[in-house]
C-alpha cells in the first residue's frame, strides 16, 4: 500500500515538473546561443540547421518560420536599454545607427507576433523610407499619437515587441559582442 | 519522512525525463506549425502568393510586412524539383525549410550572383543517382539537398517603400517550382 501511494506521488510530481517546465520553457522562448546587444537579442543559430531543440519546439508551436541565416538576422526587443518594458502608451525613442546591412526593416508586433492595426496603416519602416540626420543616424519615435519625422504608431497597446531585421548582413553566427555591431539605442521617454 | 523525500526526488528526476521527451516530441505533434498553416492555401509543387500580413489576417506570426512573400510547398518523394525566381526588385531571397520549419538553406540575389535564381532541389539519394554527365555537373547548376522529402520554399521580395509592393508581387508571380523532367536512364551496355 505504501509502495503504491509512494509511486503515485512520484508520478504526479514527474508529470507536474516535466510538463510545467516544458510549458514554461516554450512560452518564455528559451533558446540557446542568444546574442544580446543592448536592448536587442538575436538567436543566429535558429536560422540554421544547428537550431536547438527548444527553438524547434517553439517555432513548431507558434507556426513562425525563422529567418534563414543566408537571408538575414532578426533582433528582438521587449524592453528598453534600462530594462523598462515597451508599453504602447509611452513615447519610445529608437536612435542611432544600425549594423552594416544591405537593407533593414523595423517592425512592431504584439507579443504573439501579430501586426498592430492603426489609423495610418503603418507597422514599420524600411531603411530606405527613414528620414536621417546629416551623419546618417536616425531617430524613430514610437508613440500612440502622431509625431513629426519618423513616427511609428502603437495604437496604445499594453505591450509590444520590436523586431529589427538586417538583410544581407555580415552579422550572424560569428557575431559575439556589441563592439562589432552598433545597434540603435532604445529609450522609454515618457509615460502618461 | 525520508521515504517521502526519496519519492519526491524520484518524481523530480522522472519529471526531467518527461521534460526532455516532451520538448523533443513536440515538433512532431504540432498542429499549428507553418507547414500545416500553409497547406490549405498552397498546393504541392507550385509557387503560390502568401497573403500580405495585416492586423486582421496573418497566416504566420512575425512575418515582415515590407516583403511580398510566395511559397512553394514541395514534395520531392518522387522526383526533384526545379525552382526559378527572377530577380527584379531591390532584394530577393529564397529560403528552404524542412517539414518542421528548420531553415536549412537560404540564398539572396547577391549571393546567387545573376538575374535569375535557379536551383534544383533533391534528396541526397536522388543526387547520388544523377548520371555523371558533363552537362549536368556543370558548375552553373546549383543543387540543394533537402533533408526531408517535404518542406517549404519561401520566396521573398522587398518593397523598400509601400508604393513598390505591386512590383515586388509581380516579380514573384514570374517565379516557378515544378518537378524536373524525368531523366533518361543511361543506356546499358
Amino acid at each position: 500500500m505504501r509502495l503504491l501511494l509512494g509511486s503515485l506521488f512520484a508520478l504526479a510530481v514527474a508529470a507536474v515538473v516535466g510538463l510545467g517546465t516544458t510549458w514554461l520553457a516554450l512560452s518564455r522562448g528559451t533558446a540557446f546561443g542568444a546574442v544580446p546587444i543592448g536592448a536587442w537579442t538575436a538567436w543566429p543559430k535558429t536560422g540554421t540547421r544547428d537550431i536547438d531543440p527548444y527553438a524547434r519546439a517553439t517555432i513548431a508551436r507558434s507556426g513562425e518560420l525563422p529567418l534563414g541565416s543566408g537571408d538575414g538576422i532578426a533582433f528582438f526587443a521587449h524592453a528598453d536599454d534600462a530594462g523598462r518594458p515597451l508599453d504602447g502608451r509611452c513615447d519610445v525613442l529608437v536612435s542611432g545607427t544600425t549594423p552594416q546591412a544591405r537593407f533593414w526593416t523595423l517592425t512592431l508586433y504584439d507579443p504573439q507576433g501579430r501586426l498592430v492595426g492603426n489609423s495610418v496603416d503603418r507597422q514599420g519602416f524600411t531603411s530606405q523610407e527613414i528620414v536621417r540626420h546629416a551623419d546618417g543616424s536616425f531617430d524613430i519615435v514610437i508613440a500612440p499619437r502622431a509625431r513629426a519625422g519618423n513616427w511609428l504608431p502603437t495604437n496604445a497597446v499594453d505591450s509590444y515587441v520590436l523586431v529589427l531585421r538586417l538583410y544581407d548582413s555580415p552579422v550572424g553566427v560569428a557575431t559575439r559582442a556589441a563592439r562589432e555591431v552598433p545597434m540603435p539605442a532604445l529609450q522609454v521617454q515618457s509615460c502618461p | 519522512m525520508i521515504r517521502w523525500l526519496l519519492w519526491l526526488l524520484a518524481g523530480a528526476l522522472l519529471g526531467g525525463t518527461v521534460h526532455l521527451v516532451a520538448v523533443l516530441i513536440l515538433p512532431r505533434t504540432a498542429t499549428q506549425d507553418a507547414y500545416t498553416r500553409l497547406t490549405p492555401v498552397a498546393p504541392a509543387n507550385m509557387v503560390v502568393a502568401v497573403p500580405q500580413p495585416s492586423p486582421q489576417n496573418e497566416i504566420m506570426p512575425f512575418m515582415d510586412p515590407a516583403f511580398a512573400t510566395a511559397v512553394c510547398r514541395y514534395d520531392i518523394s518522387e522526383r526533384p524539383i526545379k525552382l526559378t525566381a527572377p530577380v527584379v526588385a531591390a532584394y530577393t531571397s529564397v529560403s528552404f525549410y524542412t517539414r518542421r520549419g528548420v531553415a536549412y538553406y537560404a540564398i539572396n540575389d547577391r549571393s546567387a550572383g545573376r538575374k535569375v535564381i535557379e536551383l534544383d532541389l533533391m534528396t541526397s539519394e536522388q543526387r547520388s543517382q544523377l548520371p555523371e554527365d558533363e552537362d549536368i555537373t556543370a558548375a552553373d547548376r546549383l543543387i540543394v539537398e533537402s533533408p526531408t522529402t517535404t518542406g517549404l520554399i519561401l520566396l521573398r521580395t522587398l518593397a523598400p517603400e509601400p508604393g513598390l509592393m505591386q512590383i515586388a508581387h509581380s516579380a514573384l508571380e514570374q517565379s516557378s517550382c515544378r518537378p524536373l523532367e524525368t531523366q533518361q536512364p543511361a543506356p546499358e551496355r
